[in-house]
């Protein structure tokens, strides 16, 4: 019983994680129909950008208020990086998708050598408060505490994003222009702001998993995000291209599947699982499980 | 058939009085090319500054085409040459969301609601910042808009995505309406409602209308510009034209009977050109 309920938390930290990264993906695919092969760097930015922070900023530190404000930091080179990637090399390349995935996967690429030219390519140890190093007794499991703040994040991500969309203007306009940009455009919108906001929203979250997973898994490496981007990319298909509750419930599902096998199969079948899983959403319900519209 | 215009094929007594003031469009030599295909081929009429200018002609003429095209929506693989003027200034090359903030108003093929979104939503997208949106306008005309606010648009019946279509067009001032195949896939009684609101609109905003159903056509235009072949192959009084069978016919394909018919629900499309309008 302790195993499946630890199986079951790590599995949703896991979860957490794929969600930070496949929400802004999503949103990102299903608005602009452009394929970020470059997110990952938006999370890798958010961990080292958390990373510096704490060691160099001034108030900013591994505990405390200084541990929130590192993250804050983080986020916000994430984020920032995001709106600049989207101002200087995606938005003249609207609608030119092979010139669009050659310059994000390249990107990515630079990216990585760049973090690993400044710090190296090896892990670097991360800061991060003391209880997240400890565990929580639930119904007999014991589970890190830095996969639930990981799980409390992404769910709070999920609310503020799901609240966003439902209820500001700008939320309007991405609900719609997911469905029809076009016709947005048509009504007299500057339908090119929104991609800018969703590409924002999206480096933050990304960002912000770059730092938890960074507290989660206690080092921070430039490789990082690659390797997430993939699963990521499985979760944004499985859950259908611009929906952000289908990378929700994907991402649960993804988790869930990997955690569980991985640990009653072979240590690696689940990543396989997850694919073959994909496969079998694809032949069977190729828009995902909620289809191109980005719900509230 | 002649491909452009011939001067005499133009009824010189049927422009009334107000369309001879400077029209409100003029669209000059315009050619779109799309993916290789040359869609319209130097294509030039003028659209009065008020009432109906009805844009006629068989399926894949590009009728679709010269709407999207003014309004700025030919799809980044085509090319669009000629001039498009509102008044002195030049429509061409400008991004769609000026355009329409100009007070160019769209009301596309097929309606294009947001499906996923409420009514009131749908209106709500088309609220522009600085000014006062027209709800009283609107909800006087489709008062079934105001009741369904809560509703999914998706789940709208035909007639009733198109009168949101055109509310949602409504809730702005507009200088020129474009408005295309508005009665396509609609009961004869919704044809009727939705011909109506038509009428009532005109009185207050020019719109150039794309049409099939001829009875409608001929309860609203007053001018009429027919394509053919990617050229404009006739323009005048569109009554003048319902009542010549012989230019219906090789025009439109159809005949004089089926223009009388009230309930006509004319089909234009040979199978011959059954291509669509875009790729």
């Amino acid at each position: 019983m302790g195993t499946v309920i630890l199986l079951t938390l790590t599995g949703l930290g896991l979860a957490a994680l794929y969600f930070l990264v496949a929400s802004g993906l999503s949103l990102v695919f299903g608005l602009a129909d452009v394929l970020n092969f470059a997110h990952g760097l938006f999370l890798g930015v958010g961990a080292y950008g958390t990373w510096w922070a704490a060691g160099n900023l001034p108030g900013a530190g591994s505990d405390g208020f200084g541990f929130v404000l590192a993250v804050a930091f983080g986020v916000a080179a994430g984020t920032l990086v995001a709106i600049l990637v989207e101002l200087v090399l995606i938005r003249p390349l609207y609608s030119r998708t092979i010139e669009q995935v050659l310059v994000t996967v390249g990107l990515s690429l630079a990216g990585v050598a760049l973090l690993q030219a400044t710090w190296g390519a090896d892990a670097r140890p991360f800061p991060r408060p003391d209880w997240t190093r400890q565990v929580t007794g639930i119904l007999g499991a014991q589970v890190p505490n830095g996969g639930l703040l990981l799980i409390l994040a992404a769910a709070l991500v999920l609310g503020a994003i799901l609240a966003f969309l439902r209820w500001t203007r700008y939320g309007l306009v991405i609900r719609a222009g997911v469905e029809n940009r076009e016709m947005v455009t048509a009504l007299g919108i500057d339908v090119r702001k929104a991609f800018t906001l969703v590409f924002a929203i999206g480096g933050a979250a990304a960002a912000l998993a770059g730092a938890l997973g960074g507290v989660y898994f206690g080092t921070v490496s430039p490789g990082q995000g690659g390797s997430l981007l993939i699963f990521a990319f499985i979760v944004v298909v499985i859950g259908g291209m611009g929906s952000v509750v289908g990378s929700a419930y994907a991402a649960v599902v993804v988790g869930l599947v990997q955690q569980f096998v991985n640990y009653y199969g072979t240590s690696g079948l689940g990543d396989i699982c997850v694919v073959g899983l994909l496969a079998v959403v694809l032949l069977l319900r190729p828009q995902g499980i909620a289809g191109k519209v980005a719900t509230a | 058939m002649s491909a452009r215009s011939e001067p005499g094929l133009r009824a010189p007594q049927s422009r009334t009085e107000e369309a001879q003031l400077e029209p409100i469009l003029n669209v000059e030599d315009l050619s779109v090319r799309i993916s290789g295909l040359h869609i319209l081929q130097g294509v030039s009429f003028t659209v009065a500054p008020t009432g109906v200018t009805v844009l006629l002609g068989r399926n894949g003429v590009g009728k679709t085409t010269t709407l999207r095209a003014i309004v700025g929506l030919t799809p980044p693989a085509g090319e669009v040459r000629g001039a498009i003027r509102m008044g002195a200034r030049s429509l061409l090359a400008r991004p769609t969301h000026r355009l329409v903030r100009g007070g160019l108003g769209y009301v596309p093929e097929d309606r294009c609601v947001f499906a996923g979104l409420t009514v009131a939503e749908n209106l709500r997208l088309a609220e522009r910042r600085g000014t006062t949106p027209a709800y009283d306008r609107v909800f006087a005309l489709f008062p079934e808009l105001d009741r369904r606010g809560r509703q999914r648009a998706g789940s709208l019946s035909g007639g009733q995505q198109q009168m949101l279509a055109i509310g949602r067009v409504l809730l702005n001032d507009n200088r020129l309406l474009l408005v295309d195949e508005p009665t396509k896939g609609l009961a004869p009684k919704v044809v009727t409602e939705v011909a109506e609101v038509l009428e009532r609109v005109a009185e207050s905003v020019p719109v150039l209308l794309v049409e099939q159903n001829l009875a409608v056509v001929r309860r609203l235009a007053r001018d009429a510009v027919v394509l053919a072949a990617g050229r404009v192959a006739w323009t005048g009084d569109a009554r003048e034209l319902l009542l010549e069978t012989g230019l219906t016919k090789s025009l439109l394909g159809v005949g004089s009977a089926e223009v009388r018919a009230p309930s006509a629900r004319s089909e234009l499309a040979s199978p011959a050109v059954a291509r669509k309008d875009q790729p």
